[in-house]
């Protein structure tokens, strides 16, 4: 079981209070009935699904029930940073090289 | 290659076992193939067999970054059934159940088929309506499909618990019987074996590493940790990690790969004489031939590649088996393990051509691939051999997802799938 930080807790806490809501950054349009066929599908349905960083939704559903953003490793599934929701992608990793 | 039968046992008891040649050969890889598959679990190998087979096409190299069938093949829990919803469904589904009756004399390997009967448990009022409405849509397509009441279900099941004080009483099940086990490793080696004898390459330890594309897009091959091997055709069958081979061609796939487990138990007795599955209480069930109960869990919630999961979920599906089953509630489990699984949005797969010329992919079928295994390379090498897909996976392309026209199987196929 992962041990998830939530930034707004600021708490380790175990898997089972959270919920993952999948990719993160993915913007919804303002516009969705005026959305091509081809941007709906990259919107709704193509996922990045990296071998390595990926940014993702978490929910403390269990918790404070907020949403929030992480980056995790998806071949060790270890955390390197969670942050709030809204806050822009980060663009140093703490602890990773590139 | 030498045909396996009681004659050559016999041959060979006579002088000590010494006759036996290796089951495929392990050649260096050549400059160019006419063909190259990406991945030699079930499903690759099936399509390199066919290809030989039907198509007379044996110039074929498939390729493994590991070793043969050590993905998903090694890590199925081996349920074999066709009782899905949709026309479409049934179709590619049914086509692998009816390649499985006779597989073993085809291949001249015993792939240990076992027509012992799939039954889903159906708890509350929804699942018999969901049941019953497959029960007959399968009918319809003719696939065998029945219901059950529980009387009729602890019949053909002994050990199950039916009492109506249970959390979530049995109240009902529908049985394929034709659905039911084989060996899964023995899938991936007899395909190898029959492939390899007709000339195909099958190279492990060569993970690919990029695949390269002519200035017009088309595929000319891939690069591997064992260098630069060419090809006009290159078919994806990498299961968790297709989305990785595919975003080195440019391609991005509705795939997300998450870890899904599985267990078992110490050996015993016979006790479990067929498949059970409960989509509502999350678990499913079989014996295997060593004894073992065979048990599946879910998948975990967020996507990685570790093949591990959280021991979480494995203890929620064993909290169902011991509401289903009281009597294993003292039953020790020896193994657990995880692999990688691929999933689409409508937990349907995709076995079609690509935006790239002379590039195809067979991937996204989730938590439940195995079963489809000799029909998935049966279609998918007539995929690649004329261009053109078969009609039975015709529907199974990857523009469905921004034509809308989905093979919705969520409800069929879930977790338990």
């Amino acid at each position: 079981m992962l041990l998830i930080r939530c930034p707004y807790c600021e708490e380790e806490r175990p898997e089972l209070e959270f919920r993952n809501a999948g990719e993160a950054h993915i913007a919804r349009s303002a516009n969705m009935a005026g959305e091509s066929d081809d941007d709906f599908e990259k919107f709704f349905f193509i996922r990045s699904n990296p071998k390595g960083i990926i940014h993702e939704r978490w929910r403390h559903m269990h918790g404070c029930a907020r949403f929030f953003n992480a980056v995790r490793d998806t071949v060790t599934d270890k955390f390197i940073m969670t942050y709030k929701a809204g806050e822009p992608k980060p663009s140093k990793l703490p602890g990773v090289a590139k | 290659m030498k045909k396996y039968s009681v004659f050559a046992i016999a041959r060979e008891a006579m002088r000590g076992h010494k006759g036996w040649e290796e089951q495929w050969s392990s050649p260096e890889p050549k400059k160019e193939y006419d063909v190259i598959i990406v991945g030699a679990g079930g499903h690759g190998l099936a399509t390199a067999y066919y290809l030989a087979t039907v198509h007379g096409i044996t110039n074929v190299a498939v390729l493994e970054k590991g070793w043969l069938g050590g993905g998903n093949t090694g890590r199925n829990t081996t349920i074999i059934r066709s009782n899905y919803l949709y026309d479409e469904s049934a179709g590619i589904y049914d086509h692998a159940l009816k390649l499985w009756d006779g597989l073993s004399q085809e291949l001249n390997y015993n792939v240990m088929y076992s027509a012992r009967g799939v039954m889903m448990l159906a708890h509350n009022v929804h699942d018999i309506q969901v049941l019953k409405r497959h029960v007959h849509a399968n009918r319809l397509n003719g696939i065998d499909n029945e219901w059950l009441s529980p009387e009729q279900a602890k019949e053909f099941c002994p050990p199950l618990n039916i009492s109506k004080d249970a959390r979530y009483p049995v109240v009902g099940a529908a049985l394929q019987r034709r659905g039911g086990t084989a060996r899964h490793d023995a899938v991936a080696w007899g395909y190898a074996r029959g492939a390899s004898a007709r000339g195909v390459h099958i190279i492990q330890n060569c993970e690919v590493t990029g695949v390269k594309r002519a200035p017009n897009g088309a595929v000319m091959g891939v690069d591997t940790t064992r260098g630069f091997i060419g090809a006009r055709k290159v078919g994806v069958v990498a299961a968790g990690h297709s989305s990785v081979i595919m975003n080195m061609a440019g391609v991005r796939m509705p795939l997300e790969s998450y870890p899904l487990q599985a267990l078992v138990s110490e050996p015993v007795k016979p006790v479990v004489p067929c498949v059970v599955m409960s989509n509502t209480v999350h678990a499913y069930i079989s014996q295997s031939d060593k004894g073992e109960l065979v048990i599946g869990a879910g998948t975990d919630q967020y996507v990685s590649y570790s093949q591990t999961g959280g021991l979480h979920i494995l203890q929620h599906t064993l909290d169902a088996i011991c509401e289903m089953f009281p009597i294993f509630t003292r039953m020790k489990m020896l193994r657990s393990w995880g692999g990688i699984v691929d999933v689409t949005p409508d937990r349907s797969p995709i076995l079609a051509k690509t935006p790239v010329p002379g590039l195809y992919v067979n991937c996204g079928w989730g938590t439940g691939g195995f079963k489809a295994t000799p029909g998935s390379g049966h279609v998918f090498a007539h995929t690649i051999a004329r261009d053109d897909p078969h009609p039975i996976n015709a529907p199974f392309t990857i523009e469905r997802f921004r034509t809308g026209r989905l093979i919705d199987e969520a409800a069929a196929a879930a977790v338990a799938h």
